[in-house]
């Protein structure tokens, strides 16, 4: 094979791979990209959408070009096809330095740049829907933010609205255009709150109080799900939840309010953790040696502390 | 005997050890308690009568001292089972006699009736929607079927050492008796289950009992 026909080749692959990759993105980015999960509901969903769109038009064009390569040999080099030339050894088969530095140097720009985006992008934004622990360093802007608690128990989430009277449901419902600051936490062992649709998952430990922030964006349901395996009743530890324009929202939380006010003053103090060895329950297995009818014992709340 | 022979017979007998375990295995994987059926002879329309009890010692089978929720039969039989086939679309009343003490809540949000029809219960004939576990004799279970969003909380017996400790307790014992009533949805499984970590001596109260099909939580199997 001389140098011309090289050539030849190496300018008909790139033109092949060049329009397959430039169609297959254009087409992906338009038609598939904003439909990939998990949607655009929140701040943080919206982030983790665009980031797999992106990785997706990154991986397109590398994929098509091992492709194109792998389909351009069997046609066109085939050992079979009329004309077809031996290979040739010696130093021909040693490399071709040009492509060498050019598949070295594409690689590490790929990675390198796949590396700072993940990396950026796990953080924004305000923590990209991640648990951040009881100190969150990465915060939203936003100075209007409304907490809500998480609290994980075998096998069932719960929610506390400290800001309407501190009233808890088994219902998630947020309003629209609203940063949320999810404070997570567990009454047993380690739960997972995964609130897929939102781009939120935070660990709920026991005795943490693990903060994730979103910011509302549209009305919508999502679902939430435990993804920590926490026994034999995990896979039914899910229940489903609503953002709902802010007036909605509103009519929601003070009717809730006042439903459950009756249950509400027998919750203990709010508290960003509780202390599930304190409460008395059943199951005998408190390190505090509580007795178990004792009336003296509640719920075990410590203060908030903030 | 040939080394053929030999051979032969070492591998029959392996072959059967081999069967053996995959049968013991699968039929141990494969053990389920019996589903109690509430179907048979149903006329549509008309309500059916699902009575319970829970005991806080089952006193038989592999673990006598587990905590358990018994169902009785349409022919007034006892069974050890929390596994029902029920009709869609139908009213079911539940009346549950709990004959176990109990407890504070580990979260009082447990304490509310949630889901039934009306919205509340009857506690030994009288009507609530809450319970305040930290006063009186505590809560000692709860029936919820969570994905039906109902939850009801279980009134417990002050302890005593007259409680009843073998199942199936009879009616002179000291218990509650807890009512409601839900509808079930179309076909479909649906589990159910106790909230109260009340397996005692597991960690967290929520092992043993608590995650075992069969004592308390099981599945309604809702059948057109």
């Amino acid at each position: 094979m001389n140098g011309g026909g090289e050539t030849h080749h190496f300018r008909r692959l790139v033109a092949i791979w060049l329009v397959l990759a430039v169609v297959l993105d254009v087409v992906y980015y338009f038609v598939v990209g904003p439909h990939v999960p998990p949607g655009t509901l929140t701040s943080t969903a919206s982030g983790a959408q665009f980031d797999f769109n992106v990785l997706f038009l990154i991986a397109f064009p590398v994929v098509l070009a091992v492709w194109v390569y792998w389909a351009y040999a069997l046609i066109v080099w085939r050992g079979s096809r009329a004309g077809a030339v031996e290979p040739e050894g010696g130093a021909k088969a040693r490399g071709h330095l040009g492509i060498q530095i050019g598949w070295i140097t594409t690689t590490t720009v790929i990675v390198i740049g796949v590396f700072i985006f993940g990396t950026v992008e796990l953080v924004v934004p305000a923590g990209a829907g991640g648990g951040e622990g009881p100190d969150p360093i990465w915060t939203p802007t936003s100075h209007n933010v409304l907490p809500i608690q998480v609290i994980g128990q075998q096998w069932q989430f719960t929610y506390r609205y400290p800001t309407f009277g501190g009233f808890e449901t088994r219902q998630l419902m947020l309003p629209a255009d609203t940063t949320v600051a999810f404070h997570v936490t567990s009454l047993d062992v380690i739960h997972s709150f995964w609130a897929y649709q939102l781009g939120v998952k935070a660990d709920a430990n026991p005795s943490e109080d693990n903060v994730a922030y979103t910011t509302t964006k549209q009305p919508g349901a999502f679902t939430v799900r435990c993804s920590e395996l926490c026994g034999l009743w995990h896979g039914a530890m899910y229940n489903f939840g609503r953002i709902e324009p802010k007036a909605q929202f509103f009519v929601w939380a003070q009717s809730t309010e006042r439903q459950n006010a009756a249950n509400t003053k027998d919750l203990p103090p709010f508290a960003y953790t509780y202390v599930p060895d304190a409460n008395g329950a059943n199951g005998a297995y408190y390190p505090d040696n509580v007795d178990p009818y004792s009336k003296v014992e509640t719920y075990g709340a410590t203060s908030p502390g903030k | 005997m040939g080394r053929g022979r030999r051979l032969a017979l070492v591998g029959a007998l392996l072959a059967v050890a081999v069967g053996l375990v995959v049968f013991t295995t699968m039929a141990f994987l494969r053990s389920s308690p019996p589903s109690v059926d509430f179907t048979a002879g149903h006329q549509a329309g008309t309500p059916v009568d699902l009575t319970l009890q829970t005991v806080g010692s089952v006193g038989f089978g592999p673990h006598p001292t587990w905590v358990s929720y018994l169902t009785q039969a349409p022919n007034g039989q006892w069974v050890h089972t929390t596994l029902w086939d029920l009709p869609a679309y139908t009213r079911i009343n539940v009346t549950v006699h709990q004959y176990d003490s109990g407890s504070p809540l580990r979260n009082q949000q447990y304490g509310q009736v949630i889901g039934t029809i009306g919205g509340d219960a009857t506690l030994n004939g009288k009507t609530f929607r809450v319970i305040n576990a930290n006063n009186g004799n505590g809560v000692a279970h709860t029936f919820a079927i969570p994905t039906l969003g109902i939850e009801v909380p279980l009134y417990a017996n002050k302890p005593s050492p007259n409680l009843c400790a073998a199942a199936p307790c009879p009616t002179n014992s000291p218990h509650n008796i807890v009512s409601f009533s839900f509808r079930t949805p179309g076909p479909g499984q649906y589990p159910w289950q106790c909230f109260i970590p009340c397996g005692l001596g597991y960690l967290y109260g929520n092992g043993g009992p608590m995650q075992t099909v069969g004592y308390m939580g099981g599945f309604l199997k809702v059948v057109a």
